[in-house]
């Protein structure tokens, strides 16, 4: 049923945009807020005057989910995470190989293409190129907070209705890393990572005193922060190195364990028809003068080689401030995510999330 | 006793004066009619005998209690309303129960009253049925009975029949008659409609502009009516107007602006010179000659059938339209024949004319 | 001829309304229902059973989660109806002919503005550092800036802000239908004023009462942004569930195993609602 339902409704998406394509290619793009701001837009359909770009702003989860429901159809071009490419591939078979030949692979740092051979690879085929990468950590007002050093600091007292906190995946591998564990090295033995994230959302029930919401989007973590109603909470790189502008007391703090780095991709969805276009759309992004322009929107770093001096003013600033040499080596790059840990995630977080505190 | 009685009684909204120093006494027993034009402000009275409105100036006495302080749920005044207010949510057994649930009898005598009450209205047993389900006529005597369970001092109706259609509102003034001598309890009637008024009543005030012109029984506001709205009101009448031309020992003599002249009794205390309104009663009016001043000669018009209320339609040598009742024994008469109609100056009501 | 133009124009209505239902309605909740019965048991195997209803039951989390988002619901179509009873009054029987457009529309606005600007509005005014509570403390009347966001007295005023045009609209259209003459003739008969309101103007106003408090009840209980941007981190609303399950975590048979049960579910609260009452659909909402 589920295949011949796609069928059906690629189909039907088919016949309404063929019109629409006769005239003129559309790239549909789906990605993170930031990443494909309209002055970049601007600027490729000012080069591609044939090609017209759409885009659509979602977030890993919603990318894999939308792309589920129509078999890989609706979009050109997507950016997950590399995390998300094995298992949802595997799952679901929503992706294609990348045509490595179309793109210029020599501008990225090395071991950004290697995270890709590693992780985005399979039966030989590698399905994703890198974009942008980042970190999740810790963001810190340090004039109010100045002795945050690791996720577990969150659940200190003395930040008690001063803290907020993300419920997702992140929060539990940073709590694990934290203490002691490593969860990475558990992915393979879902008995005992079970086990460890149990123990984790104890603690995280624990702490719910401390914490004055959990917030959804960079936009809610950025106005609690900018007001002064909290003091720490875990965040992105990115949303951090913004506030950083607005605000220099408000820092990046890689903890002590070191950050959790994600790296973001261009993957083409399965059914997507216009790859042409996503390959000038990649190659087009690569440019020194346009990376700056998505860092600078995005606050992310680029994965090309020299990203970090290529970041605009202040941000660049940001990052020194937020990581030295040790920072840098110590980061933790996700692997991808096992299919089925989600859902022994999700239900942790869950049961955080239905907790009641006062 | 009076059970009703107003002294003076005025409402103003605003500078509109809608009643005005209104005073009745309604006897115990009686049908009380108020007959007026709409707007006339019988409404308004009415209202502030039920407690809807609250009087401007003067009194409003049930059995001779000053009902003024009282709210219109605490009065011993029950209403029947123009559009008859069943209450649709509830079944007819409901409706005539509300009343007593409401002043808290107790539930076992509630059942009884009801199958009583609905008996005396003719209708037995209906209890279970929805008000949707009743024809007209069984509606209004459903409204009757919801008020008169609860033994009101006064039932004020507030132009009950109006909705009906004509052969049905025809029987509705009998049985109405008929159930208030059942009940024997005060009914104050109000009606634009002046057949209904003289049929039922006992006493009738007719009421124009807020005001009340005269109260009288039926019998008293036909004859000798004591304006010119009363007798242009109540019942037909041929209405002449002209100019008192000479008064001599109660009569006038009127001359009609198109040359001509009628005799009729001066009623009022208009004038030689002032223009006035000669009202004549169709049956007044007689086929044949009669002496100057007491007669008008024309041609017949058209013959207006209606069995036993059948008549002829004149038109004078003056212009004027005349309607003659046709008596049993009248001689065949057709469309353009030359007629004269003639009437006894005592049965010609002379009234200084009406504004307007 | 007569005949066949009369079943060809019986075809054209009706056939929008069947398409509508059809493709819609019906469709999606066979489909719906037909994957929440798919049980998951490796990557692109599956097999059927109840078993995802199973794991509803044995989990509490999923079970209180959607008993406490029944329960805020019928508490927050009650308010609305204590609160939206008296303004639909007013709007139907007190306020002047002129004045009563105006009023409708003004109940109107908070519509035109979508879900997420109304619920942000909300934020800016009850944080911490919002209007409300700055404005409390330059006013000198509390001490310190209080939080008023996150806390389910904040989900239902949101809430009931959100869904009481909805009580309020068929209520109007109902109050506007009664003629004065029942209440006076409610008074008339010896009816205090309670005693109208209870016997008179609630029974008649009963269509509107049940439209309102089910299209209320089942507005409430499917809301998403609301309960979730002015929740915070104790009011889990079992949308969220539904949104975690599809999204987050790619289960969607668990995901559709809820959507089924919350359809069921709210179907029998107002199923409840309507025996407790003593109502029925036949006689109040399909009422002509």
């Amino acid at each position: 049923m589920n295949k011949k339902m796609n069928a059906f409704v690629s189909g039907v998406v088919a016949l309404g945009f063929s019109a629409h394509g006769a005239q003129a290619e559309t790239l549909r793009l789906l990605t993170w807020g930031g990443y494909a701001p309209d002055s970049v837009i601007e600027l490729f359909e000012e080069k591609y005057p044939d090609i017209d770009v759409e885009v659509t702003f979602s977030n890993n989860e919603e990318m894999v989910a939308k792309l589920r429901a129509t078999g890989g159809s609706g979009y050109d071009l997507a950016q997950p995470s590399v995390s998300r490419i094995k298992a949802a591939q595997a799952e679901y078979g929503i992706y294609k190989p990348m045509d490595l030949s179309q793109v210029d692979t020599s501008v990225f740092q090395p071991n950004m293409m290697e995270a890709m051979e590693k992780y985005a690879e399979i039966d030989g085929e590698i399905y994703s190129i890198p974009h942008v990468w980042g970190t999740q950590g810790l963001v810190v007002d340090i004039s109010k907070a100045p002795e945050v050093e690791g996720w577990t600091d969150l659940c200190d007292p003395q930040y008690k209705g001063r803290v907020s906190m993300r419920l997702k995946r992140a929060l539990l591998l940073g709590f694990a890393f934290d203490t002691g564990k490593d969860p990475f090295a558990a992915y393979d033995d879902f008995e005992a990572y079970e086990a460890m994230i149990d123990e984790i959302g104890e603690t995280l029930i624990d702490c719910k005193d401390n914490v004055k919401t959990y917030w959804t989007g960079g936009d809610d973590l950025s106005a609690l922060l900018l007001s002064g109603e909290i003091v720490v909470s875990d965040a992105w790189d990115s949303t951090a190195f913004k506030l950083y502008k607005e605000n220099p007391d408000i820092r990046f703090i890689p903890t002590r364990t070191g950050a959790l780095a994600w790296i973001d991709t261009f993957t083409l969805p399965k059914r997507g028809e216009a790859d042409d276009a996503a390959y000038k759309w990649i190659n087009f992004v690569n440019q020194p003068e346009i990376v700056t322009m998505i860092s600078e929107s995005s606050g992310a770093v680029s994965a090309v080689k020299g990203g970090v001096e290529l970041m605009p003013e202040g941000a660049r600033e940001a990052v020194a401030a937020a990581f030295d040499e040790e920072a840098l080596d110590n980061l933790k790059f996700m692997p991808s995510v096992p299919p089925g840990l989600e859902d022994l995630e999700g239900r942790v977080l869950d049961r955080v999330k239905a907790a009641t505190s006062e | 006793m009076n059970d009703l009685s107003c002294e003076r009684v005025t409402k103003k909204f605003g500078h509109f004066t809608a009643v005005s120093e209104v005073s009745l006494d309604v006897p115990s027993g009686a049908f009380f009619s108020i007959l007026g034009p709409s707007g006339c402000g019988k409404t308004t009275l009415m209202r502030m005998i039920a407690g809807f409105e609250t009087p401007s100036s003067g009194d409003i006495r049930i059995k001779g209690e000053s009902v003024l302080g009282l709210p219109p749920n605490r009065r011993n005044v029950k209403m029947v309303f123009q559009h008859l207010a069943l209450f649709p949510m509830m079944n007819v057994g409901e409706n005539i129960a509300y009343g007593l649930r409401c002043r808290g009898d107790a539930r076992s005598g509630i059942a009884e009253k009801v199958a009583r009450v609905l008996d005396r209205v003719g209708l037995p047993g209906v209890e279970e049925k929805r008000i949707e389900q009743l024809s007209g006529g069984q509606k209004q005597r459903i409204a009757i009975a919801r008020c008169m369970v609860l033994e009101p001092d006064v039932l004020l109706l507030d132009e009950p029949l109006g909705a009906l259609d004509l052969k049905l509102r025809e029987h509705m003034k009998i049985e109405l008659k008929q159930l208030q001598h059942q009940f024997e309890t005060t009914f104050l009637y109000i009606t634009h409609d002046q057949s209904e008024a003289l049929v039922m009543s006992d006493q009738v005030a007719v009421m124009n502009a807020g005001r009340f012109e005269q109260i009288g029984s039926p019998r008293e506001l036909y004859d000798r009516p004591v304006s010119g709205f009363v007798a242009g009101f109540v019942g037909d009448a041929n209405c002449i107007p002209g100019k008192i031309a000479e008064i001599r020992s109660g009569e006038a003599r009127v001359e009609l602006p198109q040359g001509g002249e009628v005799i009729g009794k001066l009623c009022d205390g208009s004038r030689t010179g002032d223009d006035v309104e000669v009202f004549l009663r169709p049956e007044a009016l007689r086929l044949g000659a009669g002496g100057a001043g007491q007669s008008l000669e024309g041609t017949v018009d058209s013959l207006l059938f209606n069995g036993a209320n059948s008549r002829i339609l004149m038109r004078a040598g003056t212009g004027q339209l005349l309607e003659v009742a046709i008596p049993a024994e009248a001689p065949a008469i057709a469309e353009g024949d030359a007629a004269t109609v003639n009437w006894r100056p005592d049965h010609a009501l002379v009234f200084a004319r009406r504004a307007g | 001829m007569g005949r066949s133009a009369d079943r060809l124009s019986l075809v054209l209505l009706f056939t929008p309304f069947a398409l509508w239902i059809g493709l819609l309605i019906v469709l999606p909740q066979l489909g719906i229902g037909y994957v929440s019965l798919r049980e998951k048991v490796g990557v692109n195997e599956f097999t059927f059973g109840f078993g995802n209803y199973a794991a509803f039951f044995e989990e509490p989390i999923y079970r209180n989660t959607l008993l406490r988002t029944a329960w805020i619901s019928i508490l927050v179509t009650a308010l609305a109806l204590i609160m939206g009873f008296p303004v639909a009054y007013y709007i139907a029987k007190i306020a002047k002919e002129r004045s009563r457009a105006g009023l409708f529309l003004m109940c109107l606005i908070p519509l035109w503005v979508s879900d997420l600007v109304r619920a942000y509005g909300w934020i800016l005014l009850l944080r911490e550092t919002g209007v409300i509570s700055t404005t409390l403390v330059s006013l000198g009347i509390i001490s310190g800036p209080v939080e008023m966001l996150y806390n389910d007295v904040t989900v239902i005023i949101g809430l009931v802000y959100t869904v009481i045009l909805f009580m309020i609209v068929p209520l109007v259209s109902t109050l506007q239908g009664m003629d004065d003459a029942l209440l006076e003739a409610g008074y008339n008969l010896g009816g205090s004023r309670l005693t109208v309101f209870r016997r008179i103007i609630v029974p008649y106003a009963m269509p509107g009462i049940v439209a309102g408090c089910i299209i209320t009840f089942m507005l409430t209980a499917g809301s998403y942004l609301t309960p979730i941007l002015l929740g915070g981190k104790n009011s889990s609303w079992f949308t969220e569930q539904i949104y975690t399950q599809f999204i987050t975590r790619y289960n969607w048979e668990m995901g559709s195993t809820f959507g089924v049960l919350l359809l069921i579910f709210t179907s029998l609260v107002v199923w409840l609602g309507l025996r407790l009452t003593g109502q029925s659909l036949a006689t109040t909402v399909a009422k002509e």
